[in-house]
């Protein structure tokens, strides 16, 4: 009990004395997630809205693959990124395993089905309200989709963080595909790993820390715009 | 002109089951036309059919000319509107009209003005009372100055008030030129609002009158039944 509030202790004052390696290892961790997230919700909100709203043979198909996608180990999809980059890979010539680039591809397969399907099942549920006035005022396809993801816009504020939790919450990926080298591709969850098992648990318990801060506040913050949004808009 | 239109042996079916049996009939321009029906008759469908929003399984549906989508608007049983103000609403329906963007405003106030709306024009439509709603959904089908209006049981679910609103709208409509056809099970609205009657029962188009004559001496049966209130089904 002693070792645990002394560690908490140590964590304490390493958060607060703002210290370099931790800060380093909380921009690194921010940074790739972040931009994985940027590239998933670029690609899987148009994604997520055309299989919403489209009607093409194998639909049903496509949406059950995309639930089951969200759900994707990240060892799994982390070994299938290092397959690719390895040197033996079809793209080892680009040699970008153990960088944090490496790191943001990984990320980025993990979330995009979630942020696609959250939207599409988003998108499709708006459709069903919404589709008869749209198109008996003579908005259809892209245009009507377009409506559809502007309307919803709230909404998929929720799917998008819930690719940016899964991103910066998993360790899998980002330690077979970054290496967690010291001061590279070092990020909050590979190093709490690392430092449990090494037995430096001050370092390890104030990432936990941070972590599980930033996860509440960006949820609060996301359903503070939420609320006003509901209050604003209806 | 897009009047009349004419339907020939017109079936709908939808899940195995018939919905609309073989009607033929012609609407032409003038007298407002109430479609008149118990709950199941088919009133929504036949709208829906002439309106374009379904396809007839067999059977023509034919207006004068091609060209109709932006000569006829729809008002629903229950508004759809959009997470926009009530201005917005309107200007976004005169857009997917393609009404040029430096006159959108300008109708779209004088069209939220001849419902009454005009104070509301900068409020979120969503948080609009379900009355103000179903007059901003009039507002945005008399900006688009249709030549017929198809109205769905628009007082269904409002108070009195708020539907001798509606009325009086729909009856400025009608003094303005529009076309109107609007489904009803409300007795006194069709006697208020309608010249004609077309009776629905069972998919089947059992009987056509002027209101006085359906009214005063219906000629069928499941009419008369409908018209005491009585169940002819029972």
């Amino acid at each position: 009990m002693e070792g645990l509030i002394h560690a908490a202790r140590s964590a304490l004052r390493l958060i607060f004395s703002g210290d370099a390696t931790l800060g380093g290892i909380v921009l690194l961790s921010l940074g790739v997630s972040l931009s994985a997230v940027l590239v998933a919700t670029l690609v899987g909100l148009p994604l997520g809205a055309a299989i919403g709203v489209g009607r093409f043979p194998g639909r049903r198909a496509v949406v059950v693959l995309l639930n089951a996608l969200m759900g994707l180990p990240p060892v799994v999809v982390g070994l299938f990124v290092y397959l690719m980059l390895s040197r033996a890979g079809p793209l080892g010539s680009l040699g970008i395993l153990f960088t944090p680039t490496a790191m943001v591809i990984a990320q980025t397969i993990l979330i995009l089905p979630i942020i696609a399907a959250l939207c599409r099942q988003a998108v499709e549920d708006a459709w069903t309200e919404y589709e008869e006035q749209l198109r008996s005022l003579g908005a259809t396809g892209v245009s009507a989709a377009l409506t559809l993801v502007w309307e919803i816009r709230f909404s998929l504020l929720t799917a998008v963080l819930a690719g940016l939790g899964r991103a910066s919450a998993e360790v899998g990926a980002v330690m077979i595909v970054g290496g967690n080298i010291d001061g590279v591709t070092r990020v909050m969850t590979t190093t709490i790993a690392l430092e449990t098992s090494k037995g430096d648990l001050p370092l390890a318990l104030a990432l936990g820390l941070v972590l599980i801060l930033l996860v509440i506040a960006l949820n609060a913050a996301a359903a503070y715009v939420k609320d006003a949004a509901q209050r604003r808009y209806g | 002109m897009i009047l009349p239109l004419k339907l020939e042996d017109v079936f709908f079916v939808a899940g195995g089951r018939v919905i609309i049996e073989r009607i033929s009939a012609e609407i032409s321009a003038g007298p407002s036309t109430i479609i008149l029906g118990a709950n199941g008759a088919g009133k929504s469908v036949l709208m829906r059919l002439m309106h374009g929003l379904l396809a007839p399984a067999s059977g023509k549906i034919v207006w004068r000319s091609n060209d109709t989508a932006r000569l006829q608007a729809m008002v629903f049983q229950r508004p759809v509107l959009l997470r926009r103000s009530a201005l917005a609403n309107v200007t976004y329906a005169l857009k997917l009209a393609r009404v040029p963007h430096a006159e959108r405003e300008r109708l779209a106030l004088e069209a939220l003005e001849s419902v009454g709306l005009a104070a509301f024009a900068r409020r979120p439509a969503r948080v609009l009372s379900g009355g103000e709603q179903q007059r901003l959904a009039l507002a945005r089908a008399w900006a688009l100055h249709p030549e017929v209006l198809f109205l769905d049981e628009p007082t269904a679910s409002l108070d009195p008030t708020a539907s001798r609103e509606i009325e009086r709208v729909i009856q400025a409509f009608d003094a303005a030129g529009t076309k109107i056809i609007m489904a009803t099970h409300n007795l006194g609205q069709a006697r208020r609002l309608g010249d004609e009657v077309l009776f629905l029962h069972q998919g089947r188009l059992v009987e056509r009158a002027p209101v006085e004559q359906f009214f005063s001496r219906p000629a069928s049966p499941e009419a008369a039944a409908f018209i005491k209130g009585e169940l002819p089904w029972v």
